[in-house]
């Protein structure tokens, strides 16, 4: 790991200031992965900026009947949260398919949205990365890219992102609230993270210096017909091969709303407005969770060793439609699908 | 070290406070000094393993205040103030932590390597409460990896744990 010095900011304006001056610091908060990173060499920053002890760890509710969960509230606090149980279980229960206990007390909100793919090749600095070392080339497209992206991918990277948290945060439509240098903005999560496009070493949004400060829940109700569907190659502890999040509203039988986020499958947690408008004011039917599931992979595009992620993703798209409708959500604890 | 290191100032020790398994102490630590190394390499307290040294195999958790974390995971600076329990704090005196019995009585390991890291999971599990059918032990346990399949052992190690709790609690 290389030398660095280390600041514990004491306001978001001092970490903020710190930051925008120096192009080669990073924040750190959990350190769940960019320690990890850094013990790969593959983020050397020459300053890190502790911004642990600023006042960003709490759950509040919103005046729009919403919550806001601070940056730095813990991936264990947000989805053992009493309120967040209640009114978001999809945001619970795609935190708890994620990680590990330990790995979720030390983890944080505004750190899980930035944490990096876990590509091999971007993670080996022995290898060639367009994410890692613009300009050197993709190994992924011809080499082994079993858990790589079917959707959204481009010539130059095929790279996932990794999150859970993010799928449902994308389902739910949260905002991301960031303070920077030129002030406080919100970013809807569907524009926070991005397509890799000829830029994949620019995973998000976020302007250097900028640091999450929370991350708001719109009020809504889909705590009843939800799901979040994991698929992966052991039971915990993994990544997603293919994962669904899904948010309905039923209206007797019929849907009145349907929000659907797909995880594991592209560089950001994946939504398809159109897909999902299929199903409004319809009845939830197999059928239609079919034409839902192919509208949403017409474009998808298999590699050698992830074309099963198409089919995968497809059964697991009428799969978690099927659980949502039924209010029969994924069980993160005995992982029998249902 | 890259060049582009080279005209910075070579960042200096910190001065931080830690208690560890109740032994309050003052530490000068380098910035880039892992929580895990600190605790075998510094201070002697080698119970707690170094695995994967990735996050990813649960040999070295430890409990900092009241969480279970992997130690391998977190820089020692970031912790200044923070109590700290490892796997030689666990036994009161001359008796072992119920976990640490229970894996004894129910042969809940074979090479060891993994069982520091296994009974401050389990003994955190224990603490936090939401563990109480095997299902539920086995996913909450599954931050701990152990290469010989001791689970079915452990899993009954901390069952009966939670049962004794239990017991008394009623």
């Amino acid at each position: 790991m290389n030398r660095f010095s280390y600041l514990r900011a004491s306001s978001v304006d001092e970490a903020v200031r710190e930051a925008a001056a120096d192009p080669t610091v990073r924040f750190i908060a959990g350190g769940t992965n960019l320690i990890d990173l850094m013990k790969y060499n593959v983020e050397r920053p020459e300053r890190l900026i502790d911004i642990t002890r600023l006042p960003l760890d709490r759950i509040a509710e919103t005046d729009g009947g919403g919550l806001r969960i601070g940056a730095l509230v813990t991936n264990d606090a947000a989805a053992y949260d009493p309120r967040i149980k209640d009114r978001y279980p999809l945001l619970s229960s795609a935190i708890l398919a994620g990680a590990s206990p330990q790995l979720r007390n030390a983890a944080t909100t505004g750190g899980n949205l930035l944490q990096r793919t876990r590509c091999y090749y971007f993670y080996d600095p022995g290898t060639p990365c367009n994410k890692r070392e613009p300009g050197t080339g993709c190994p992924a497209i011809t080499g082994r890219n079993r858990i790589h992206a079917i959707l959204g991918t481009s010539e130059h990277c095929i790279a996932t992102h990794p999150s859970d948290m993010a799928v449902a945060l994308a389902a739910l439509e949260a905002m991301v609230h960031v303070a920077g240098p030129d002030g406080e903005r919100a970013i809807p999560i569907s524009d926070f993270h991005r397509l890799p496009g000829d830029r994949p070493e620019i995973d998000t949004n976020l302007r250097h210096g900028e640091i999450i400060t929370a991350v708001e829940l719109p009020p809504a109700d889909f705590s009843r017909h939800y799901t979040y569907l994991k698929l992966r190659d052991r039971l915990s502890y993994a990544f997603a091969l293919v994962s669904v999040a899904v948010a309905l509203r039923m209206e007797g039988d019929a849907v009145a709303e349907a929000r659907l986020a797909l995880g594991g499958v592209a560089h950001k947690p994946w939504r398809d407005p159109e897909a999902e408008a299929l199903l409004h004011g319809r009845p939830a039917t197999r059928d239609r969770f079919i034409a839902v599931a192919d509208h949403i992979l017409k474009d998808a595009k298999g590699h050698e060793d992830n074309a099963f992620k198409i089919d995968l993703a497809r059964r697991a798209i009428v799969r978690a439609l099927s659980q949502a409708a039924a209010g029969t959500p994924q069980s993160q604890t005995d992982k029998r699908i249902k | 070290m890259s060049a582009s290191q080279s005209s910075a100032p070579l960042p200096e020790a910190m001065s931080v406070t830690l208690t560890i398994n109740g032994e309050t102490r003052q530490l000068d630590v380098l910035p880039w000094t892992v929580l895990l190394d600190l605790l075998r390499d510094h201070l002697g307290l080698t119970g707690t393993k170094k695995g994967c040294d990735h996050g990813q195999c649960g040999a070295c958790t430890v409990i900092v205040d009241g969480r279970r974390i992997n130690s391998c995971m977190a820089f020692a600076v970031m912790k200044d103030g923070a109590r700290i329990t490892t796997i030689e704090g666990l036994a009161q005196g001359g008796d072992l932590h119920p976990l640490q019995q229970a894996f004894i009585d129910h042969d809940a390991f074979q090479c060891g390597y993994c069982t520091p890291g296994q009974i401050c999971s389990g003994v955190a599990l224990i603490e936090e409460g939401r563990a109480r059918t095997r299902d539920e032990i086995r996913e909450l346990m599954s931050g701990n990896i152990c290469r010989c399949g001791a689970y079915t052992n452990i899993v009954d190690a901390i069952e009966q744990v939670i049962g004794a709790d239990g017991e008394a609690g009623r």
